[in-house]
């Protein structure tokens, strides 16, 4: 595929990782904050091929695992009103709320459509005038300017029965939090390729400049991750600390000027809940007056169940990368894929997915 | 005949006997069923390879196939891969009121290529109607019974470390061709389902070599989920390349989009086999001989370290440990 | 956030187009790229085109690639 598969020659990878052991000299930890990277990376088992003297740790780059309980609660609130339709992601649909799921809410008769992509709900929406289409808007900046498209489209084609419950949110005002809580020595992080597409990489200069902490933007495919971790480590023992763009051929510094113009005529910043973190300011996307019409937490009348967190879950501690999913006394024991405690057992891209999935740590 | 299928025409009276002898019995045609005697009887010696299986598949009409072909297929190789020749199916129909005549008469015309092609009869069934919302359009049950020659001793508990681990095609394309056509996740794709009937390359296998050990169709959970059962059954480890994985650009293509994996998407015309290492040359050539397994590979090997478990090399020479599917493959964006 | 693919635009038609992936086909949305032609390759994310793929950068890149794997050869 044109491309993915050039991206992914194991010839190409093997050059970078020889130049990668033969720069990195001192030990260094790296941080992918994007789940899309911790995927790659323990698909192709990275870490058992990087040298010692680089370690990576995952960061809180995945919109499913930090969805608080409360919010994910609504969605399933709504899910349960007669005459609403859910639509959402696929990713969303197993991860347990207080005291249920999006599926299970399914088997209990509510409808909720799982989708690919804003266009389909719209679709659902045409096919069904006489129903509420509510759309679950989780994802971070690669996803809330879609969702934004699609108000913009409903508006256009006069669609009444289309709502978004807005759950987004946004990525450097949780990596400030991070750096600022200072409880991970970070040497380098791994910037989200796609998220980057939208915003740039402009956005990413505070954490060099005023934390030194070095940043590189990358893709996805493998080439990728590794010619970023060069990077990274070329800076680091140059004692330099910048932005780079490893992802040119997505990336440019200021990002897709259209998305970000849609973005911000629907959607404004707004304190968020992020599983492990509490309350990071203006680090939410909610929907701004003149579309107050389309927010389904107006619109409706949601009456979540309370809130209650699992016992002896981690995720939180996970998702700051102060703690393993080994560290986990309910990790692949209590918590499994088939039976998920918390999200990041249920995302793909969870610490702790990964980790099950691909066996991390795992000696092959 | 009205057009659409009514309760009535399951309750045992006039419109169900007429439903059941102008569409079934009629396209269906063989001695047995035409007795049309409460069950088929008929005699057999030796060992008797016996299945069930439920067909609930959504949409029932899919590129490359329908629900009917997929009920037929799918029956005669989980006869197939005990190694049993194939011989006699039950059908049953739960029909959702409401499904149009023709649609019906369409699985049934399927039901009966797939059965001709396999070399089967059907030789007793069933047909109820269901309230609408009871029955998905159209469900349909199946057993099956197959004759397995003497000699022959295929058994998921049967790999022995050594043995080497042979496909016999791309994976994927049935799940990948059937998700083309759900609301909200729709592309179009050239892409068909591979469903189709093995016993003849099991056949051919055999034939090659009767000391194949273990044969496994990979269905719901895809390869991954077999070579998984297959692992745990024998209490062997098993050991894949995923270079040596044959995976059609499309599949590849659509996994991408829709972030799945390629390993947990189902198939309906291919089959796993664990043979001794030293008959798989002969093994592979007989199936590459065969239209059903032209790109047949040998993709991995059996190995006694840690029972249970596959492992899949990549192409760094990393490896990581493939598990079991757990729950549906949904699509995601992350 | 992240899973998007790199697809070649064939044909477009209003504020949508038809785009191609390793022969499969799906319409996106050019909502957020409303400067694409046909003929461009977009990163499409859940069905809508959130940048155009810059080629040349592409093959800069992949240039620079094997450069590193050529010296790393020669060295080793």
């Amino acid at each position: 595929m044109k491309y993915i598969s050039e991206f992914r020659r194991s010839e190409l990878a093997q050059g970078l990782l020889t130049q990668i052991q033969r720069r990195s000299k001192t030990p260094v930890r790296l941080m992918e904050f994007c789940g899309g990277h911790t995927v790659t990376i323990f698909k192709y088992g990275i870490r058992q091929l990087l040298p010692e003297t680089v370690d990576m740790v995952s960061g809180p780059g995945c919109p499913i695992c930090v969805t608080a309980n409360a919010d994910l609660d609504k969605a399933i609130a709504l899910s349960q009103m007669p005459g609403v339709i859910v639509a959402t992601f696929g990713d969303m649909l197993k991860v347990p709320g207080s005291d249920s799921s999006l599926q299970e809410a399914k088997a209990g008769g509510a409808d909720v459509r799982t989708v690919y992509s804003a266009m389909d709900a719209l679709k659902i929406a045409g096919y069904n005038p006489d129903k509420s289409i509510v759309f679950l808007g989780i994802g971070f900046e690669t996803t809330a300017p879609t969702i934004a498209a699609s108000v913009l489209q409903a508006e256009e084609e006069v669609l009444r029965n289309y709502y978004v419950l807005s759950l987004h949110k946004l990525c450097p005002p949780v990596i400030r939090a991070l750096l600022d809580a200072g409880e991970l020595k970070l040497h380098g992080l791994v910037c989200p390729g796609h998220v980057s597409a939208i915003i740039g990489s402009r956005p990413w200069e505070f954490i060099a400049r005023d934390y030194g902490v070095p940043c590189v933007v990358s893709g996805f495919e493998l080439l990728d991750i590794l010619q970023c971790v060069d990077m990274l480590v070329d800076q680091i023992e140059d004692g330099r600390s910048r932005v780079e763009i490893a992802y040119r051929r997505a990336v440019r510094p200021e990002g897709n000027k259209q998305a970000l113009k849609l973005m911000n005529q629907v959607f404004e910043p707004c304190p968020a809940q992020w599983r492990g973190m509490g309350e990071v300011p203006d680090s939410g996307l909610k929907l701004k007056k003149e579309y107050q019409r389309f927010d389904a937490e107006l619109a409706f009348d949601i009456k979540p169940v309370p809130t209650r967190e699992p016992a002896g879950c981690i995720c939180g501690d996970i998702l700051r990368g102060v703690k393993t999913p080994a560290d986990c006394k309910l990790f692949g024991k209590v918590c499994t894929p088939e039976n998920p405690v918390g999200p990041c057992m249920v995302s793909s891209e969870g610490s702790c997915s990964a980790s099950y999935l691909y066996g991390v740590g795992f000696e092959g | 005949m009205k057009d659409k299928i009514l309760l009535a025409h399951g309750s045992g009276g006039k419109l169900a006997h007429e439903l059941v002898e102008k569409s079934l019995v009629k396209a269906l045609a063989n001695p047995l069923l035409a007795k049309l005697d409460d069950s088929a009887v008929f005699d057999f010696s030796g060992r008797l390879a016996f299945t069930t299986d439920s067909y609930v598949v959504s949409p029932i009409f899919f590129p490359g196939g329908d629900i009917g072909k997929l009920a037929v297929c799918g029956t005669v190789n989980d006869l197939a891969m005990s190694g049993a020749k194939p011989l006699y199916l039950s059908l049953s129909f739960i029909i959702e009121e409401g499904l149009l005549q023709s649609e019906l008469k369409k699985v049934v015309d399927s039901v009966q290529k797939a059965a001709k092609e396999a070399g089967v009869d059907i030789v007793t069934g069933d047909t109820k109607v269901v309230h609408r919302g009871s029955a998905d359009k159209l469900f349909i049950n199946t057993a099956g019974v197959g004759i397995i020659a003497e000699g022959i001793n295929i058994s998921g508990s049967n790999a022995k470390p050594g043995d080497k681990v042979i496909l016999s095609g791309t994976i994927g394309d049935h799940g990948i061709a059937v998700v083309s056509r759900r609301e909200g996740l729709s592309f179009v794709t050239n892409l068909e389902s591979d469903c189709a009937p093995l016993g003849g390359l099991v056949a051919d296998m055999v034939k090659a070599s009767p000391n194949i050990h273990c044969l496994r169709d990979p269905t719901r959970g895809g390869l991954a989920t077999s070579l998984n059962e297959l692992a745990k059954q024998s209490g062997v480890s098993i050991r894949i390349e995923e270079e040596k994985i044959p995976v059609r650009e499309e599949v590849m293509a659509a996994c991408e989009m829709l972030g799945f994996d390629p390993l947990y998407v189902a198939n309906e015309g291919k089959l796993v086999a664990i043979v001794p290492p030293n008959d798989a040359d002969k093994v592979l050539k007989a199936m590459r001989k065969n239209g059903y397994g032209k790109s047949a590979a040998v993709i991995g090997e059996v190995g006694s370290d840690k029972p249970g478990r596959v492992v899949m090399e990549t192409a760094l020479g990393a490896s990581r440990i493939v598990d079991m599917l757990t729950g549906d493959l949904l699509p995601r964006i992350c | 956030m992240c899973l998007a693919i790199p697809a070649l635009i064939k044909s477009i038609e209003g504020k949508e187009a038809e785009a191609e992936i390793g022969g499969i086909t799906r319409r996106i949305s050019l909502w957020l790229t409303p400067e694409a032609r046909v003929g461009d390759y977009v990163i499409v994310h859940t069905g809508y085109a959130i940048n155009i793929l810059d080629q040349k950068e592409a093959e800069e890149t992949l240039a620079m690639l094997e450069e590193i794997a050529r010296s790393a050869e020669e060295e080793g």
